[in-house]
């Protein structure tokens, strides 16, 4: 899972960062791009929380933080290497983070 | 299994160690079998061991099964040799036991067939009883260091896990130097094999591009290694070790200058380990040292290597400092404006507050004491010096050259409050009071 996410420091040259349609084009002819979107703006967020059994719905995302997730892309990738390849030529490596995470392995 | 059973494998042995133990080691039983038997076990380890676990480790995957199996060998070997004689191959013994004893872990724990099949196929290699060809073990090393060196893992689990997987340092040893308990250091090894698994760092050695960016990770981690060997109060053997892997690795990967370059570096530095300090244990500077004392087989080793380096990386230029301080025939005869040369060159390729610092110095060698603190206060703009000790022993001395002996042994004794390590602020607190005192 590759984790979308801006950050407050981002490659101070845009004209530098790569396409984003292309990464995209590039990715899914590779098979290795299963699934992708971007979300809506924080502000269009909902948290759900159940305390004591209570169910307690509030706006906005659960933490103040800088770095929000902004959207996903699910990769099909044989090791860490190779994704962190496909991250970096992602626009968001530059204008903010990327975060890699592999899904849990149960057979462990 | 227990870490308190693993084996320590001494890092000074050589191969002559090795075949004069072996030779001796024939008797049977006595204490002075099992004394030439130990030696020998240690002496093949130094070489074998990470060939073994890198081999393990390729075909399982398992890191902490790979080095329990491995481990388990020089424990047979210990029992055996003493009694049944020292094998004529004793790494490929080695080698066989820890394959056998994977296998039965593996057969207990029904694993798919495919893995089965390789350690069969390795058992077959590993069965001719000679070394395996030279090309794939060599590959099997490089692989492991390039995954202990893994950007993905932290720094200071980078170098442990280096330490313990690749030269076999026992955990409690690599502990003490980090200044942490035994058990904590354990969690850290076993949390660094496991992020290997959960994160998806491959076992492999990166090609092209990717190549050249995950060399100076890997480079910096055998620096660190040496200079916590190095450091005034450090662990000794680290800095050997370290010398060992960056052999290990010119020889891997001759085509490489950076690496041929920081061989150069750490045998230059290692050259003064006898001469640095005085009978009491305190540090002497660089100018004051008995340059009689100086390890010249490895100043010439490491010339050599120098030779015909056509590379502007940062190790290439440090190293090509260390070599004007370790060739010249005096403190008075070094050649200070290659130096500052040298460090006009490394500031551009490694532009760092320290090199900046160092950079000064030379300069103020070379061009007098006011060229240098010109280039000291150019250093400090930013703050990146600031908090750095060394920074007011630089100042003092430049001070201290300009005449104001006063105001330079006032820097001495600042810089001596905020060093760390203790023989480095006695070695601060003496030059304060020989600044101060009559001239020498």
């Amino acid at each position: 899972m590759m984790l979308v996410c801006t950050d407050p420091e981002p490659d101070p040259e845009p004209s530098n960062h790569p396409d984003v349609e292309v990464w995209v084009a590039e990715n899914d002819a590779a098979g290795r791009r299963l699934q992708g979107a971007q979300l809506a703006p924080a502000s269009a967020a909902t948290t759900v929380r159940v305390r004591k059994g209570q169910l307690l719905v509030s706006d906005g995302p659960f933490a103040e933080v800088k770095e929000m997730i902004v959207g996903f892309d699910l990769l099909e990738c044989a090791d860490l290497d190779e994704a962190i390849e496909v991250a970096r030529a992602h626009p968001m490596a530059w204008a903010g983070r990327i975060e890699l995470r592999p899904f849990a392995d149960f057979e462990q | 299994m227990d870490p308190a059973a693993e084996i320590a494998v001494p890092r000074a042995s050589t191969d002559d160690d090795g075949a004069a133990a072996q030779r001796r080691a024939g008797n049977g039983g006595t204490a002075a079998g099992r004394a030439a038997a130990a030696q020998a076990v240690a002496a093949t380890a130094v070489e074998a061991y990470p060939r073994i676990v890198a081999a393990l480790i390729r075909i399982t995957g398992d890191w902490t099964l790979a080095e329990d199996c491995t481990q388990e060998a020089l424990e047979r070997a210990l029992d055996r040799w003493p009694v049944d004689g020292v094998p004529t191959n004793p790494a490929g013994w080695l080698m066989a036991v820890a394959r056998n004893r994977l296998l039965d872990v593996l057969r207990r724990a029904s694993v798919e067939r495919r893995k089965l099949r390789d350690v069969a196929v390795l058992a077959l290699t590993a069965a001719t009883a000679e070394p395996m060809p030279d090309e794939e073990v060599v590959d099997d090393r490089l692989r492991l260091i390039f995954t202990c060196c893994h950007p993905a893992l932290a720094p200071q689990a980078r170098v442990a896990l280096t330490l313990r997987t690749i030269c076999a340092v026992p955990t409690a040893d690599i502990a003490r130097a980090f200044l942490i308990s035994e058990s904590t250091m354990t969690r850290r090894l076993t949390r660094a094999k496991t992020r290997i698994a959960e994160a998806g760092i491959p076992y492999r050695v990166p090609r092209g591009r990717a190549l050249t960016e995950r060399l100076p990770g890997v480079l910096g981690v055998l620096y660190l290694l040496f200079t916590q060997g190095y450091d005034a109060d450090g662990e000794p053997a680290f800095a050997e070790e370290a010398i060992r892997l960056a052999r290990l690795l010119v020889r891997l990967m001759p085509e490489q200058e950076e690496v041929t370059a920081l061989l150069a570096l750490c045998l230059l530095q290692h050259s003064r380990r006898t001469a640095r300090r005085d009978t009491d244990g305190e540090l002497i500077p660089l100018d004051r040292q008995d340059r009689s004392r100086w390890d010249h087989a490895a100043i010439a080793e490491a010339d050599r290597l120098l030779t015909g380096l056509a590379g502007s990386g940062p190790y290439v230029w440090q190293a090509r400092i260390a070599a004007c301080h370790a060739t010249a025939p005096s403190a008075d005869a070094t050649d200070w404006r290659r130096i500052a040369e040298c460090y006009d060159q490394l500031v551009q390729v490694q532009p760092t507050p320290v090199v900046a610092l160092n950079r000064a110095v030379a300069h103020g060698y070379a061009y007098g004491p006011a060229t240098g603190l010109a280039l000291l206060a150019e250093a400090r703009v930013g703050g990146g010096l600031d908090g750095y000790p060394l920074t007011l022993a630089v100042e003092a001395d430049l001070v201290a050259r300009q005449g104001d002996r006063e105001r330079a042994a006032e820097l001495f004794r600042a810089a001596a409050d905020r060093v760390s390590g203790d023989a480095e602020r006695r070695a601060l607190l003496k030059r304060a009071r020989r600044t101060s005192g009559p001239a020498s």
